[in-house]
């Protein structure tokens, strides 16, 4: 391939691509996302080449591994193009059926396809079924129609062309402010404003400037942006190479996770082939423009998520959180100004330059735009990634999306932002989706990882769940946090074996409100989170564990002499 | 570097660009305690006991002042009653470490802190970092490091660097807050060498 | 681990940004375990103080300074797995092989580790064993599940 010198050259290609494609060919797209590995994707892949070559239709059929469809509780999932069929829960076994029946014989196989518990409704197509029917895709619609190890897939669905725009058609400064207009926030969990932040970076003295994308994703429950990255590399890249240029970057840095090795490799493809197509590197399509990226990975610890302890990381440091009072935009890796943004930010960027900030603003609410992902996980019929538009309703998302609840249980809470989010309680599930409002809730939109918990989950043994989880993943440096945590996590252990004190609430906010105003970084200032949104909603949970040393949920096992807890 | 002024505890004070809040009110002679503070070392903001009040356009914020930059007309407390809580809540934690370190003693004093508020906990080190930052700045040697991380976090000697270094050394010894350094140091050497008897004792 | 291996991971990386993280991980996926002495040559190779390289090596879950047993097993402790009494599978597994999170039993057997959420929460609660995942796993199911290894 050679490489794309111009704006003009790469619409050519684009053209030539899309002539040479069939749209009526069929194509059975299959889920190849870490999801649904455990259930055996990878040799339902293998199950259909196998019978695609012992059928011949090799010529006549494609057979596209793509990333998650986001329905991760009926995966394995294939889709049939051109009539978008969708057949869950496929096993090898069921391959040479869909391929005679289906690919070939162009007919519904009805006992693979969604049936609704309720009603025993049938859908067929993808977008019939209730979990995708009322979602808004913009960033994952795109999963199911790439292959993410093919440049070519993302070039024929517009890929770069908002990258296009950006270098040929607008100055650096009307990008950021096109970013700015469009109300673009932070997906990574503070929600901060990325124009304001690339202008920071931008404005700040120095010549070398960097832009990160960050991949962390070190919360638990929280995969959504391991899905989209490995689904479609390229939108993250062309985001990021957008803002380089904006901000006046020529060095940029992928952060991620080294434990999902497709994830590793699609982005080492999606880099090669970008490179290859003159997208990245020197000249980007002749317009004078350079930008190079390399991938840095965590190898398993959740304080190198925290911007200052990720470049750190970057620099070959320990991941420990910056002491100094000056931000990252303005003195980050090497004290030079840089740009970090999280996955799901990145991805919003191209669509805002191609479309404009006007038609992104008309999505979402007031103050939150645009679409918001969520990785739904926990007591919930349906787990998986939606992706829906900013102000949906927590209910719509928890029984319309989600299904509600498992096992004829009561919803009980729903917990956000992982170790440093909160919970809020089922009364309030009427709530938007939306930064400020669950902020004011006491709990933060995090980066849209949503915990839904039953009537069976103890909201105590939760708050020291999480403190247990930060035991071993902050960094351990300030007295705060680390003697906070030892603390508090003590207290609550002890609350729920039944050795609670009168006093020991009172002692516990007393340390949380230390940690929030003294610990060196975020983390450590939102280490008491989770426990002041469960001690706000679900006090008396608390009082019932020290007074009458009873775990309402029936949860606690030590309380089982006092009053019961039952076998799981 | 260019003179400003800013107010601590309602008095002005002269500083110069690029100063600490603590160089400042040290300057002035104005007292804010600190743990993991030294003159020869990098700022750590480790302890946060130098924890102080600032107002910044009409904001108040906690800050540690051994990093807080100094700012032209920046108003700076560092004696008020958020300022005591916390600082009384931080020598309760360390005390349940090292109840009988005469620095944590004396700011209990100080501070109204209990040092039985919290159960004592099994490790003496106070994770002030002074040793390991000590040896790594100033010596150059890193005969010490941190291990480990969150509540597990501890101090180590690097025996292979140890045995031939700190033996004639022990710089950090007086630097260290609580014995555990040289506790520390006791059991390094006794896997070390694990032979004369009199060297143990000695 | 062969010495020319090392050799050949660490001149991969060297002169790089965050070299020694890599050359750590490298490592590890490829011998399970950071013996002393590897983790000696690995500072000298790449200028860095032993104290340093310790200090990456024991903060970071995934690196291990003790060898591994022939089976590995991983569960996963996230959110979603917890809710759905992960802890359960958890304490079974503790009580059967006899050893806790980042042990290695007596035999070589088996090694435990818990992990953060793995992404696949529809699974939960999840456990790998040597990479085979098994899902929505109860306490006797993994009870069974273990006897399969020896």
């Amino acid at each position: 391939m050679a490489r794309i010198n111009s704006a003009a050259e790469l619409e050519e290609l684009r053209k030539d691509i899309v002539s040479k494609r069939d749209a009526a060919k069929p194509c059975v797209a299959i889920c190849a996302g870490i999801a649904c590995l455990g259930p055996g994707n990878d040799r339902v892949i293998s199950a259909f080449e196998e019978e695609i070559r012992k059928q011949s239709l090799e010529a006549r059929v494609e057979i596209r591994a793509t990333g998650c469809h986001g329905f991760c509780e009926k995966g394995p999932i294939a889709i049939i193009y051109p009539g978008e069929i969708c057949y869950l829960q496929v096993t090898p076994e069921d391959v040479p059926e869909i391929v005679s029946q289906t690919i070939v014989g162009k007919k519904v196989i009805d006992r693979l396809v969604y049936t609704d518990p309720d009603t025993g409704e049938k859908a067929a197509r993808q977008s019939e079924i209730p979990f995708y029917r009322n979602q808004m895709r913009l960033l994952t619609g795109n999963s199911t129609r790439i292959n993410p190890k093919s440049i070519e897939d993302y070039l024929a669905i517009g890929g770069y062309a908002a990258l296009a725009k950006a270098l040929f058609e607008m100055k650096p400064d009307q990008v950021i402010e096109e970013i700015k207009k469009a109300n673009l926030r932070g997906r990574g969990g503070g929600g901060f404003p990325a124009g304001s932040k690339w202008q920071t970076a931008r404005n700040a003295p120095g010549e070398e400037k960097y832009v990160i994308v960050n991949a962390h994703e070190g919360e638990p429950g929280a995969f959504m942006d391991r899905a989209l990255f490995t689904g479609n590399p390229h939108l993250v890249l062309e985001g990021l190479i957008i803002g380089a240029y904006a901000i006046g970057s020529h060095r940029g840095f992928i952060y991620t996770r080294h434990d999902t090795p497709q994830l590793r490799e699609n982005i080492a493809i999606a880099l090669a082939q970008a490179e290859e197509y003159g997208l990245l590197g020197e000249n980007i399509l002749g317009s004078g423009f350079n930008f190079n990226v390399e991938v840095h990975l965590d190898v398993g610890i959740f304080v190198s998520g925290e911007s200052s302890a990720l470049m750190r990381s970057i620099e070959g440091k320990a991941p420990e959180p910056r002491p100094k009072y000056i931000r990252t935009s303005v003195s980050g890796i090497w004290d030079r100004p840089s740009n970090l943004n999280n996955v799901e930010t990145w991805a919003n960027v191209p669509q805002i330059i191609s479309k404009g900030s006007g038609w992104y603003g008309s999505i979402g609410t007031d103050r939150s735009k645009g679409t918001k992902l969520i990785s739904l996980s926990g007591n919930i019929c349906n787990t998986g990634v939606v992706e829906v538009p900013m102000g949906t309703p927590l209910r719509e998302i928890i029984y319309g999306f989600g299904g509600g609840i498992p096992n004829g249980k009561k919803l009980k809470a729903v917990h956000f932002g992982g170790p440093m989010g909160g919970s809020i309680p089922e009364s309030l599930i009427d709530s938007p989706l939306d930064f400020d409002v669950l902020a004011e809730l006491g709990t933060s939109l995090g980066a849209g990882d949503m915990l839904v918990m039953d009537e069976d989950t103890c909201m105590v043994e939760m708050a020291r769940y999480f403190l247990d989880f930060l035991s071993g993943e902050s960094c351990g440096k300030c007295v705060p946090c680390r003697e906070g945590i030892r603390q508090m996590l003590k207290i609550l252990t002890n609350i729920t074996k039944g050795k609670g004190k009168e006093g020991d609430i009172q002692l516990l906010e007393e340390i949380a409100g230390v940690a929030g105003e003294a610990a060196l970084c975020s983390l450590g200032r939102s280490i008491a989170k989770p426990l002041y949104s469960v001690l706000k909603y679900f006090r008396d949970e608390f009082e019932a564990h020290i007074k009458e040393k009873r775990c309402p949920a029936l949860s606690c096992q030590e309380l089982a002499a006092s009053g019961g807890a039952k076998e799981k | 570097m260019s003179e400003i002024t800013l107010q601590i505890d309602g008095r002005e004070v002269a500083a110069r660009k690029g100063m600490t809040v603590l160089e400042a009110a040290k300057k002035a002679g104005i007292s804010i305690p600190t743990l993991c503070h030294h003159e020869k070392l990098e700022p750590y903001g480790g302890c946060r006991l130098c924890t102080v009040e600032v107002e910044e356009r009409g904001r108040t914020k906690m800050v540690a002042a051994c990093l807080y930059p100094v700012e032209k007309d920046l108003v700076v407390k560092t004696r008020t009653e958020k300022v005591d809580r916390i600082r009384k809540m931080i020598l309760e934690l360390l005390l349940a470490h090292a109840p009988d370190a005469f620095e944590l003693q004396d700011l209990a004093l100080e501070y109204g802190a209990d040092r039985d508020r919290f159960e004592k906990e099994s490790s003496f080190c106070l994770h002030c970092g002074l040793c390991v930052r000590y040896c790594a700045e100033v010596k150059k040697k890193n005969a010490i490091g941190f291990i480990n991380c969150g509540t597990r976090r501890e101090i180590s000697f690097i025996p292979e660097i140890a045995s031939k270094e700190c033996w004639n050394c022990k710089e950090c010894f007086p630097l260290c807050p609580t014995e555990a350094l040289q506790a520390a140091f006791v059991l390094t050497k006794a896997l070390v060498f694990p032979s004369p008897l009199s060297e143990l004792k000695g | 681990m062969d010495n020319d291996k090392i050799d050949r991971i660490i001149n991969k990386h060297r002169g790089k940004a965050g070299s020694l993280v890599q050359v750590l991980m490298e490592i590890q996926e490829e011998n399970h375990w950071l013996p002393r002495e590897v983790l000696e040559k690995v500072g000298e190779k790449l200028d860095v103080p032993l104290s340093r390289v310790l200090r990456i090596a024991t903060m970071y879950k995934t690196f291990s300074l003790t060898p591994k047993g022939r089976h590995e097993i991983h569960i996963c402790t996230g959110s979603a797995c917890h809710v759905r009494g992960a802890r359960r599978v958890l304490e079974t597994v503790q009580d059967l092989t006899g050893i806790k999170p980042g042990e290695t039993d007596s035999d070589s057997r088996f090694s435990l580790e818990t992990v953060n959420c793995q992404g696949c929460c529809a699974l939960g609660p999840v456990v790998a064993i040597d990479g085979k995942t098994h899902g929505r796993i109860s306490p006797d199911e993994i009870a069974d599940a273990l006897k399969k290894y020896d």
